[in-house]
């Protein structure tokens, strides 16, 4: 390399540091330009493969990290039998409900909430202490109180994940107002709009990448909470299924569960990606 | 010409009398964005405001669309007081003011909307429009996948449904490349003339000011004021000739842009002295 026209130096690191020039058809220097998906599947694979590897050669007990074949295992069996009085569907469907559930209630609670934060100082006054106040609280730590106030049914649970979907909601949204251009605003008053016309019609719309992007990162919050939620009183759930197995340290169950909540998120994730792309084409091109 | 108009409210004309704009600066004297400004734009003006930056001119062009309120003097249309932003001046930005979740007829037809008509009749003035200025195969369109040019036609389609007395243009063409910047002049030069709406436009461009206009206004900063005030003859010459680039190039013309430069430049210098 050493006739190499460079203007940053040599070795490895300079090389990975540099742009490399755009192939026809890219432009050069837009930020992580190219394909992943190949990338991951080789990941993926080599993952698991590596997982295998290391039960089948005995690197780790069975106990703390179980084979890909337990696993398949134990959902297999509980496919037939079930886990504790309740079967693997009704497990994954109560779970799902709940998270469901609190995720669509914080969309439609959340959403016009930031909204009215975004557009208001007088909401923003309220709201905005309350939320940034208990935004940051695990809800571990606040899970005995809705067990004290809302009782050990499916109302304390589904409020636990409702409050953790919330916040990330409600700030998506409240950014997104800020997403119009002003002039597509002004040019709504000036037809005569009134305030209301132009959060319909201009503020809502424009601010909808924001609140599927709030959408992802809410749903994640929910699943992450679903645990906790699960930790009290319940009698099924894939959390419940997960902390119950690893009680007895039926650790083949616990990585199930853990792989089934995975996949449910993933491919929710994706839907909404999916529905994303069909809502809002327009999307960093307005 | 309504019966009910008394004498000289009956003639079309914004009317801007003795306005001034000022608000203040903690800590030091209060800014005059705009100085005791009068202009009166009548029916079939095309009135081009030009100026150093800072000298007000947006500021005006606000005022007359209404999102702003003057600190002192008024503001009238038609021999009413201008209160806010209302549909009877209807304002062409530079960018931006298109809405990329609906195609090019339910941009244009965006304002009706607001004003609560149905479909049919929406999509009937929209068309209208979208035929004068020349979308026709566009109607479908997304906007993001126009032209800088075609958008820009969306954006006056739009502003021209809700039959307003004044365009307000702000910059219209500031982002368009030099010769779609030429093409979008005498368009928009055939709009007015076909629809005869008085118009106010704010360029940064000495040639396009000349060439559009029927009145000049060139202003001046701190305080932005109304220095020089122009007649023009060559859009009217153009309507004769079609030969815009030959009006553009005649002595008279390239005389004039100098005299106007001059004077845009010795206010940059003193805003650089100041």
């Amino acid at each position: 390399m050493r006739n190499a026209p460079t203007n940053s130096g040599n070795g490895l690191w300079a090389g990975l540091m540099k742009a490399k020039p755009a192939k026809p058809g890219e432009i050069y220097g837009v930020p992580g330009q190219g394909d992943s998906l190949k990338i991951s599947a080789v990941v993926i694979v080599g993952l698991i493969f590596f997982w295998w590897f290391v039960t089948y050669a005995g690197f780790v007990k069975p106990l703390f990290l179980p084979s890909p074949m337990a696993v398949i295992d134990a959902l297999v069996t509980m496919l037939k039998d079930g886990f504790t009085g309740a079967s693997f569907w009704e497990h994954t469907w109560v779970s799902t409900a709940r998270v469901f559930g609190a995720f669509l209630l914080a969309c439609v609670i959340g959403i016009p909430l930031g909204i009215a934060m975004g557009m208001s100082p007088v909401a923003r006054g309220i709201f905005d202490p309350p939320i940034e106040f208990y935004r940051p609280i695990p809800p571990l730590a606040y899970l005995p109180l809705m067990i004290i106030w809302f009782g050990i049914d499916e109302l304390s649970k589904v409020l636990l994940i409702f409050l953790s979907v919330l916040a990330p909601m409600a700030l998506g949204a409240r950014a997104g107002v800020r997403s119009a251009a002003i002039e597509q605003i002004h040019a709504a008053y000036s037809f005569g709009a009134t305030r209301w016309q132009v959060v319909r019609m201009v503020i809502l719309p424009s601010a909808m990448p924001e609140i599927f992007t709030a959408m992802r990162v809410g749903i994640g919050f929910g699943w992450t909470t679903l645990v906790a939620a699960e930790m009290v009183a319940a009698t099924s759930g894939l959390g419940y299924t997960v902390l119950s197995a690893s009680r007895f340290l039926q650790t083949p169950i616990v990585i199930m569960g853990i792989v089934v909540i995975a996949i449910i998120a993933y491919a929710f994730d994706h839907l909404v990606r999916f529905v994303e792309r069909r809502v809002v084409p327009w999307k960093g091109r307005g | 010409m309504t019966a009910l108009g008394t004498d000289n409210s009956t003639a079309k004309a914004v009317s801007v009398k003795n306005v001034s704009v000022f608000y203040p600066v903690p800590g030091k004297p209060s800014v005059h964005a705009l100085k005791n400004i009068n202009l009166e734009i009548h029916e079939k003006d095309f009135v081009v405001a030009l100026g150093a930056s800072g000298c007000g001119k947006s500021t005006l062009l606000n005022l007359i669309a209404g999102f702003m309120a003057p600190s002192e003097g008024e503001i009238s249309l038609n021999g009413r007081i201008v209160t806010g932003p209302g549909a009877d001046r209807s304002v062409v930005f530079q960018k931006h003011a298109l809405l990329p979740w609906l195609n090019v007829l339910d941009n244009v037809a965006f304002g009706l909307k607001i004003q609560g008509h149905d479909r049919k009749k929406r999509e009937d003035i929209a068309r209208g429009f979208i035929k004068l200025l020349g979308l026709e195969q566009f109607e479908q369109s997304a906007t993001y996948e126009l032209s800088g040019g075609m958008q820009q036609r969306v954006g006056i389609a739009r502003a021209l449904t809700s039959d307003p007395a004044i365009l307000l243009m702000d910059e219209p063409l500031g982002a368009l490349d030099a010769l779609t910047r030429e093409r979008a002049q005498e368009l928009i030069l055939k709009v007015w003339r076909d629809t005869g709406k008085m118009v106010f436009f704010i360029t940064h461009s000495v040639e396009e000011a000349l060439f559009m206009g029927t009145k000049l206004i060139v202003m001046s900063p701190r305080p932005g004021r109304i220095s020089h005030v122009f007649d023009l003859p060559f859009s009217r010459r153009y309507f004769e000739t079609g030969n815009a680039r030959a009006i553009k190039a005649s002595t008279e013309f390239i005389a004039l842009r100098e005299e106007i430069l001059k004077i845009i430049f010795a206010d940059e210098e003193g805003a650089h002295h100041a």
